[in-house]
């Protein structure tokens, strides 16, 4: 039977990924890892790294903070590379020298997912390889520095695109890569967060149910980069769910469902000023770039609803 | 019992990965390279292998996948040419970093700009650092002895490296040759069952592969590396002996034609030592004491070895399939020229630059240096030391 998703049952569970690996203090990305092995916690995994904060971090020779068998290969390729071991497996299974149902699990950053790995993860999700990825989202390449990234937001201060007399930070939006790996067609597509922590755990269990590929993105603060106090990795995430910038669903088979929906949705004031990558923005005569912040979120979150609502009623007429 | 066939380069080694089915074969395609991948790709969609193919987005992700498949626990091995080869590059050095025995035919063809389909050995040379070990061929046969070779090099319990079979796009991937197949069930038992090391999919004693290693290891985790490669050249020479012993075909280091009491030489890869066969011969006949020098191991190159071949003669051209834009010399001849560097009495060396993206590299080319190495060996005296041949004026 499988483990059940509760505080009680998965403490009795050995933690895979183990202290003493050399994040920084505060950083969300080892709780985002501990979580999805956590959720694993019935199968036996092989993870893949991309080159970033986690695996520069995690592995340095000669301690390892992965109680799981781990490849690190390169920046770009971690999708590519368990495409391989995934492959071998397949092939070793059908050889009956293997007889393990093994899971596999890419996680890499957003500079290895949403811009430099792109391709291959794109590749390896068209070839319908049997493995999650998972982009843990700190919105830029915190590892080389803080750079922006496609995922930085708009007008997120970064060493690349700095706040300056002229150019309030990073201008362009973000991009989209959830709905991006949606449009694959793949089984499940997903984002969550570590402060809604069951949601992220039932969707990382779901999707290893799932046979085929599965893409989950998944917010994960970083105090350094965003400048934000050492322990609020999980508030910050919270106030991103509540107030839509990072809202929570899931694409399963094509059907979009918002997986949490706040009571009271906060105003997106609340989650910049509490990072100092957006303080410029609080500077006099700014206003309306805040303004224009909300607007995309509302935006973004009202066509989210629809989308919602359109399969919705499309499954009741069925 | 042997077979003997007439097909083309290309399909000989499609026929080697058939009868060594390796677990996992990652392809891209690209000119010359394709059809050798689809040719096997056909053998695992008929059954014929147990192949499990990966066809993957870019050659940046064949390699990728390959360094998976490989550190999973299984026999692994993908194809490329040119621009295919660049795009790996990166990854070259990931897979002979962490000891992937990975095998690679590699379909000399030249590098753009500007874009070129045809032959030469910039391609190879390229990658010629990264840590992979090197075989050329200068026919099919050799391609295709080269490749059965190349399981047993790579995945030996003392090297566990990446090999690169190389031979020469169009010239020798699609002329139709005489091969001699050797029985698959001969293959098989030469190359034997893989035996994986540290593979990932032993989910019970995890390992980490690809940490990161700062400066207080660095320097003597590469010394540790460096040390591998001199044990190649003993493992190559051993698994030839073995070779020749199913196939009558007698492999080494390098082959020497004609050297042994050889004054003047020539040193050439790949498909063009067979015209320079044929052209000494014919110097040959007319008394003229001239050899060849053909290097079969290219990495790790056994300098000392091919050093002694040479030393004694008085004058000896190196021909380079290649150039090293604003280096000195083409990459084969700094080889060589490192080879003979420190011995006392050596010949003199000039390099020529032939060939480049298909040029045909003619009898009169050869006659040419050949020619220009009497005169040398004769008045020690070198006009040029380095220069392109067969330009068009
Ligand atoms: C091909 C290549 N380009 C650049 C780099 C340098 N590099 C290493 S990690 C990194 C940024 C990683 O960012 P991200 O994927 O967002 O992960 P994070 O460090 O933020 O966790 C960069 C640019 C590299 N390793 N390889
Ligand atoms: S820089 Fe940011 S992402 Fe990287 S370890 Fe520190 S807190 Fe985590």
């Amino acid at each position: 039977m499988a483990t059940p998703l509760n505080l009680k049952e998965l403490s009795k569970k050995e933690l895979r990924f183990t202290s003493g690996h050399r994040l920084c203090a505060g950083c969300a990305a080892p709780t985002v890892v501990k979580m999805i092995l956590l959720a694993a916690c019935d199968w036996p995994v092989v993870v893949a790294s991309a080159t970033g904060c986690l695996e520069v971090s995690s592995c340095i020779s000669t301690y390892t903070a992965w109680k799981v068998p781990w490849i690190h290969n390169a920046f770009e390729n971690a999708a590519a590379t368990l495409s391989g071991v995934e492959t071998m497996y397949r092939a070793l299974k059908k050889q009956g020298k293997i007889d393990k149902d093994i899971k596999f699990i890419a996680i890499s950053g957003d500079g290895g997912t949403y811009d430099i790995g792109f391709q291959s993860l794109s590749g390896a999700m068209e070839r319908w390889h049997d493995m999650l990825y998972v982009c843990y989202d700190n919105e830029a390449y915190m590892n080389t520095g803080i750079q922006r990234s496609g995922a930085t937001p708009t007008y997120a201060d970064t060493t690349t695109c700095p706040a300056g007399a002229v150019i309030p930070g990073k201008p362009q939006q973000r991009k989209d890569l959830t709905k991006i790996m949606a449009a694959h067609g793949i089984p499940y597509v997903a984002q969550a967060s570590p402060s809604h922590w069951p949601d992220l755990m039932k969707k990382v269990r779901k999707a290893l149910e799932i046979e085929g590929p599965k893409f989950i993105n998944v917010f994960t603060p970083c105090n350094r980069g965003w400048r934000t106090r050492t322990d609020d990795a999980i508030l910050i995430s919270r106030l991103a769910v509540e107030t839509c910038f990072w809202p929570l669903y899931e694409v399963e088979n094509g059907v979009t469902k918002v997986t949490f929906k706040p009571r009271e949705k906060k105003p997106v004031v609340e989650f910049l000023k509490a990072q100092g990558r957006f303080k410029h923005l609080f500077e006099p005569g700014k206003e309306k770039l805040i303004a224009e912040i909300q607007e995309m979120i509302d935006k973004n979150w009202e066509r989210l609803l629809k989308e919602e609502e359109m399969f919705a009623s499309k499954e009741e007429s069925q | 019992m042997t077979k003997v066939v007439a097909v083309t380069g290309n399909e000989a080694v499609a026929n080697a990965f058939r009868q060594i089915e390796p677990d996992v074969c990652a392809a891209y395609p690209i000119t010359p390279q394709t059809e050798l991948m689809q040719r096997f790709a056909a053998f695992v969609s008929n059954g014929q292998v147990k192949t499990e193919m990966i066809l993957v987005e870019s050659e940046h992700s064949a390699m990728s996948a390959c360094v998976g498949a490989a550190a999973a626990g299984g026999r692994v091995a993908t194809a490329t040419s040119s621009q295919g080869l660049a795009l790996m590059w990166e990854i070259l050095f990931i897979a002979s970093g962490l000891r992937l025995p990975i095998v690679m035919p590699v379909v000399n063809r030249a590098l753009s700009a500007p874009i070129n389909i045809h032959c030469d050995h910039s391609d190879a040379m390229g990658a010629r650092d990264s840590g992979w070990i090197q075989l050329w061929s200068e026919n099919a046969q050799e391609a295709y002895d080269n490749t059965i070779q190349a399981f047993r090099i790579a995945e030996h319990m003392d090297i566990r490296l990446p090999v690169m079979v190389c031979y020469d796009g169009f010239i020798i991937s699609h002329s139709i040759e005489r091969i001699e197949y050797l029985d698959d069930e001969v293959v098989k038992k030469f190359v034997g069952e893989y035996k994986p090391l540290y593979p990932l999919l032993d989910v019970d004693n995890p390992k980490s592969y690809g940490p990161l290693i700062l400066t207080d290891l660095y320097h003597e985790v590469r010394k540790a590396h460096s040390e591998v490669y001199k044990k190649v050249p003993k493992v190559v020479v051993d698994v030839a002996k073995e070779f020749k012993k199913i196939s009558g075909r007698s492999y080494g280091l390098f082959e020497s034609y004609r050297l042994d009491d050889a004054e003047i030489g020539i040193v050439i890869l790949n498909s063009a030592a067979g015209t320079t066969k044929d052209v000494i011969d014919e110097y040959r006949e007319r008394g003229i004491k001239v050899g060849l020098l053909k290097p079969r191991l290219f990495r790790p190159f056994p300098y000392e070895e091919v050093g002694n071949a040479l030393k004694n003669l008085k004058a000896v051209c190196v021909l380079d399939r290649a150039d090293a834009f604003g280096g000195s010399f083409g990459p084969l001849y700094l080889d060589i020229a490192a080879s003979l560097c420190n011995f006392k009495e050596k010949p003199v060396l000039i390099n020529r630059i032939y060939g480049l993206g298909g040029r045909d590299y003619m009898p009169e080319h050869a006659q040419g240096v050949i020619d220009e190495l009497i005169e040398i060996a004769k008045t020690g005296k070198v006009k040029v030391l380095k220069e392109y041949i067969g330009v068009r004026e």
